[in-house]
């Protein structure tokens, strides 16, 4: 291939869309009045998500490399993009009111969701560790930024800071790991990598495992994995809710889609070595998740902890798929992952519309006891609520409660019965704390209602989540066969 | 018609089980309307039944016609298979006869007795089911169905014992019955579970005709062989014993005396305590091949007898006196059946049913007349003020005490030659406590009667004014049950014990050569004949002579021989020896294992101690938030390093 050959820009497609698209609303932005530039910045962002999605979905085709082997898109970028993307766009939609209640509703908020957006998509369709970085590094940058967004909030502040802090660490040992890596065989392409180890007989060279840890660890921070959870809680409660709600979904399906690339791609062929890593993790993040949770009163640190719960089920999938022999299996810990993924982002944004409208005389409430008796001052926001709790505790007939089935499952069909079992009764455990919120909103005594009327985006989010977390049992189809083509693309055969 | 017999009280009862629920909610008129309405569901079905049985008797034993109806297939499990179905014999026939015309009086005196009560049409459904269950019990063709129906009067019996459940007695008195009648109940079960084992069926027809080809089997308990029928037998009787209320595990049958009046006599009359005797009876052909578990009947039912007229003696409720002269007559007919005379112990069985009834509904409308007042040192000198209750409980009294002609003299006195007739030494026994207990029977009876009905009245002005006489509703059964009493014994003696016994009972009930006891009974000497009535005559005559003529002398007594008057008040101090064998230790193990054992193990170490682990480990867990930006760094860094670690040092 001669250098200087033009690349072919059609995959990517919507990441170039999405970088024109979020510079042209920075500069309508720069050049109009403030309030007009923040609305059309906010819903032009909006429309621009949706077109990226159709992007997507029109480049979908096969599996495609492009700028010298550097990017891939497959029907596995596909499906976690759509998520990625689906997620941004509902943020972005939840913000309005609350960025309108505390006067920071600025053109760079939407502009900054896009751009992360963008480091999203790439960290997704990344097939190199220095295209990999890129991305990493795009949506921390932009995420660093809006979660300090309410700039006269010490708070705010304050899990900007930390959050900038610690993911600079985390960065840093990305980027330690992929040196390492780089240094021992010599290239940073994921297909080469593959190759070489799956030819090498001798296994892989100590450097590499050692590179492969630090990587892990960097991507574990992302995901909020223990033990690099820390930031979460603080980051969560601090930010502003809906910045709050973007961070608990979007980058968590980007991170996992790139999380799951790297593993199973260049170094699928170590799985012996890292299945025992990912299991640790796995289970310290779905016990701290359930345990840690249990003390909160504060609704987003008790999310928080509920988030790295949910990664610690999510993250069996990705053990099952380390377990070497059987595709079949791999196949399905990958399958139940992703629809794990894709419920846990439904289940979480409704749960985020839900903490946005806890509003009282126009102030933002954040402790669970706000919730008290909304059964009576409000009873069909109580009745959503209790849905995502319920599915979110794994009840059946709920969304939530297949996505664990799913993960489970597989982590039985693998034999990892020791994973599973815990993974049971860290739900049990897990289920105390979102039962407490039920039990709170229709048992406990009322005190002032929360503020109304509700927003119609807030009433349309509301309610597509709800529906889709209640009828999934019913149609899960379209999600179940695009996760399947998604996790085949990743496994060889 | 014997179907009908049967299922008709059933019927009733579900009818005046709907309008219990439907009368819930009705308005005063209307309540009114739903208890009139049970009462004459049950009353009419129970009165149809009555004559239906007539009519199966008549069809069964008189014209001989085969009897037996089956319903349909129960249970068919391997080779334990067996239907539900009436058996068509002289033995059910009487008992089915008997039940339903006593049932039918006690029913119809209930509409007055109850007339007062908030929930009468609860009251007619559970005395009707209980009527219904004694019916299964009685005609069933097989062990389990005879079961189905003991654990049924088990159940009606507790539900009716406990009828005015808001009264802390009754309650205790309603568990106790259940609780004392299980024990007994499991000596049933183990005997069924043996006679399968040793059987391979539970059918009547089969294991009677097996019984003689298994006559010399053994069978293997807790590691030693012993004759198999024998076993057998005795477990069975451990049931009788418990349904019976013979000595041992009697103490319910006093207690249930808190239930409603027509209960007690339903339950001391035609139902309930007389299953025991019908069980051993339908059973006596395998009985008849153990002499060992006759003898222990013969014992058992002796010395209930003599315990329990004891005890009578110097109790104060008029219906506790009642009560164990029922236990003290049941002694009689265990005797009888233990000494072979089966046919003497069912005609006792019959009359007693008659005189029992009599006099336990006569003491209700004593009690109705006195505004419910049962102790009868606050009676007397009621003969005027209510003279058809009087005259009635006299007839009770006459034949409870067995003097010519009242029925209670011929089914007593074939009892008491039959044992002499055995010519064994436990009959030998039976017999003495036999006339021992003739004579307390009569003393108590005319204390009773005296204390009642006769002297100063002792009752508040009062009570003593709104003393009236019973309506009609109540007076006319007792009519028909005096007739009974004053007739029944003359009119069937020939049938049930003398010359046509053999052709009456058919084949219903065995008696084998060896045990000719009846048989000598006609030909007793004139002594043996004569007694029974002399020590009934006598204990009359000293009653009179206590209670009448030196009404000091009581008291003097009682106060003289302060022991044996405690010692008899206290009934041996049988519930005493009980509550501290059984009854606190039970407690005490219980208490330990709930605060020991539930509280503090299971639920310590289980949900109360895992929700507190749970919590615990929250705590710790949000600990480890200092919210230091450095503490967080280093928590990662050492995870690198710790995972770094374990990967070279597994890779080894």
């Amino acid at each position: 291939m001669p250098e200087t050959a033009f690349p072919n820009l059609i995959p990517a497609l919507p990441e170039i869309f999405l970088a024109v698209a979020a510079m042209l609303l920075l500069m309508i932005g720069v050049f109009s009045r403030e309030e007009l530039a923040a609305r059309t910045a906010g819903y032009g962002s909006v429309i621009v998500l949706i077109v990226a999605i159709v992007f997507v979905g029109l480049v979908a085709e096969g599996r495609v490399l492009t700028f010298g082997g550097a990017f891939v898109t497959d029907p596995f970028a596909v499906f976690v993009k759509v998520m990625t993307l689906i997620a941004a766009a509902a943020a972005i939609l939840m913000s309005r009111s609350y960025l309108e209640d505390h006067k920071i509703n600025r053109f760079e908020f939407p502009v900054l969701v896009l751009l992360a957006a963008l480091g999203m998509l790439m960290m997704v369709s990344a097939n190199d560790l220095i295209a990999l970085y890129l991305g990493l590094e795009l949506q921390s940058l932009a995420l660093y930024v809006i979660a300090s967004f309410q700039r006269d909030s010490t708070r705010s502040a304050e899990a900007g800071l930390k959050y900038f802090v610690l993911g600079a660490v985390a960065s840093g040992l990305l980027l330690y790991g992929m040196t390492l890596v780089y240094g021992f065989s010599g290239t940073t392409n994921f297909d080469v990598l593959e190759k070489l180890f799956a030819d090498s007989n001798a296994g892989a060279p100590v450097g590499v495992i050692v590179g492969v840890v630090f990587i892990i660890a960097g991507l574990a921070f992302k995901i909020s994995a223990v033990p690099f959870h820390m930031w979460t809680p603080d980051v969560y409660e601090g930010a502003p809710t809906p910045v709050t709600a973007l961070l608990a979904v979007a980058p968590k399906i980007a991170a996992m889609g790139l999380f799951i690339r790297v593993m199973t791609g260049p170094f699928g062929d170590l799985s012996g070595q890292w299945q025992q890593i990912i299991i640790f993790i796995s289970i310290a993040s779905m016990v701290l998740g359930a345990f840690a949770a249990i003390n909160q009163k504060n609704i987003k640190r008790l999310m928080a902890y509920s988030s790295i719960g949910h990664m610690g089920y999510a993250l069996i999938g990705l053990a099952v798929a380390g377990q070497t022999g059987s595709p079949a299996v791999q196949s399905d810990g990958l399958h139940g992952m992703l629809v794990y993924l894709a419920i846990y982002m439904v289940m979480n944004l409704g749960t985020f519309a839900c903490i946005l409208l806890m509003k009282k005389d126009g102030r933002m409430m954040e402790d669970i006891n706000d919730l008290a008796g909304l059964s009576k001052t409000n009873p069909a926001l109580a009745a959503v609520l209790t849905i995502f709790m319920f599915s979110m505790a794994g009840i059946p007939p709920l969304a939530g409660f297949l996505g664990k089935l799913y993960v489970f499952q597989s982590a039985i069909q693998a034999e990892l019965f020791g994973l599973a079992i815990i993974g049971v009764l860290a739900s049990v455990v897990g289920a105390f704390y979102y039962l407490r919120i039920v039990k709170v909103m229709y048992f406990d005594q009322p005190e002032d209602g929360l503020d109304g009327p509700i927003s119609f985006e807030m009433k349309s989010i509301l309610g597509v989540m709800g529906v889709v977390i209640l009828l999934f049992i019913f149609l899960p189809g379209p999600l179940l066969s695009g996760a399947e083509a998604a996790s085949a693309a990743l496994l060889p055969g | 018609m014997y179907t009908a017999a049967v299922f008709l009280p059933l019927i009733g009862s579900f009818i005046a089980g709907i309008l219990t629920f439907a009368g819930g909610v009705a308005n005063e008129k209307t309540k009114k309307k739903i208890d009139r309405g049970s009462q004459l569901a049950t009353v009419g079905a129970m009165l149809l039944a009555a004559v239906a049985a007539t009519f199966a008797f008549i069809d069964i034993v008189v014209h001989a016609n085969t009897g037996n109806v089956e319903l349909f297939t129960w249970v068919s499990s391997g080779t334990l298979e067996f239907s539900w179905a009436l058996r068509g014999d002289t033995l059910a026939l009487v008992m089915l006869l008997m039940v339903t015309w006593i049932s039918s009086m006690i029913h119809i005196y209930s509409i007055g007795y109850m007339s007062h009560d908030k929930s009468i049409p609860r009251f007619m459904a559970y005395l009707s089911l209980f009527t219904f269950f004694m019916l299964m019990l009685v005609t069933s063709n097989n062990l389990v169905q005879l079961f189905f129906g003991w654990e049924g009067v088990g159940l009606a019996s507790y539900l009716l014992i406990g009828f005015w459940y808001e009264k802390q007695s009754a309650c205790a008195a309603a568990i106790k019955a259940f609780v004392v009648n299980r024990v007994g109940d499991f000596g049933f079960v183990l005997g069924i579970f043996a006679t399968f084992v040793l059987f391979d069926s539970i059918s009547f027809d089969t294991i009677f005709g097996l019984a003689e080809d298994k006559s010399q089997a053994t069978m293997s308990v807790f590691g030693g062989d012993f004759h198999a029928l024998t076993v057998i037998c005795l477990m069975l009787f451990v049931g009788a014993m418990g349904k019976s209320a013979q000595l041992g595990l009697h103490t319910w049958l006093p207690d249930a005396m808190e239930g409603p009046t027509p209960v007690s006599a339903l339950i001391h009359a035609a139902t309930m305590v007389t299953a025991g005797v019908f069980m051993v009876a339908r059973l006596s052909p395998l009985f008849e091949y153990s002499d060992t578990a006759l003898t222990v009947v013969t014992v058992v039912g002796g010395s209930t007898a003599i315990f329990a007229a004891t005890v009578g003696c110097v109790q104060n409720d008029i219906k506790r006196v009642i009560a164990y002269s029922t236990c003290s007559q049941l002694g009689y007919m265990f005797f009888a059946l233990g000494v072979s005379a089966y046919s003497a112990g069912v005609f006792h069985l019959v009359t007693h049913a008659f005189f029992k009834a009599l006099l336990f509904l006569g003491a209700g409308s004593v009690i109705h007349a006195m505004s419910d007042e049962q102790d009868m040192r606050n009676m007397g000198g009621l003969w005027r003020l209510i003279p058809v209750t009087y005259v009635l409980m006299w007839i009770g009294s006459l034949a409870l005490a067995g003097v010519w002609p009242f029925s209670g003299f011929y089914s007593k006195d074939t009892i008491l030659e039959s044992a002499w007739g055995a010519g064994t030494e436990v009959g030998y026994y039976a017999f003495w406590m036999g006339i021992g207990a003739a004579f307390l029977t009569a003393f108590y009876s005319w204390r009773l009667l005296i204390m009642t009905f006769h002297g100063e009245s002792r009752a508040d002005e009062v009570t003593l004014a709104h003393v009236h006489e019973s309506p009609k509703v109540m007076i006319l059964p007792l009519i028909f049950l005096a007739m009974g009493a004053l007739f029944v014994g003359f009119l069937t003696f020939d049938f049930f014990v003398g010359q046509h016994t053999k052709s009456f009972w058919g084949n219903s009930l065995l008696i084998l050569d060896s045990h000719p006891a009846l048989e000598n009974a006609h030909q007793s000497p004139l002594w043996v004949i004569l007694l029974p009535s002399v020590a009934g005559v006598s204990g009359i005559t000293l009653a009179y002579l206590m209670y009448m003529l030196a009404p000091d002398l009581p008291a003097a007594l009682a106060s003289g021989f302060q022991r044996t008057y405690r010692f008899l008040l206290n009934k041996w101090y049988f519930d005493e020896l009980y509550d501290r064998i059984f009854v606190r230790p039970c407690f005490l193990l219980g208490h330990g294992f709930w605060k020991s054992g539930d509280g503090a193990l299971i639920d310590g170490v289980g949900p109360d101690g895992v929700a507190s682990a749970v919590r615990d480990i929250a705590r710790r867990a949000s600990a480890l938030q200092s919210g230091f930006l450095y503490h967080y760094a280093f928590a990662m860094l050492l995870g690198v390093a710790a995972l770094i670690t374990w990967f070279l040092v597994a890779r080894g």
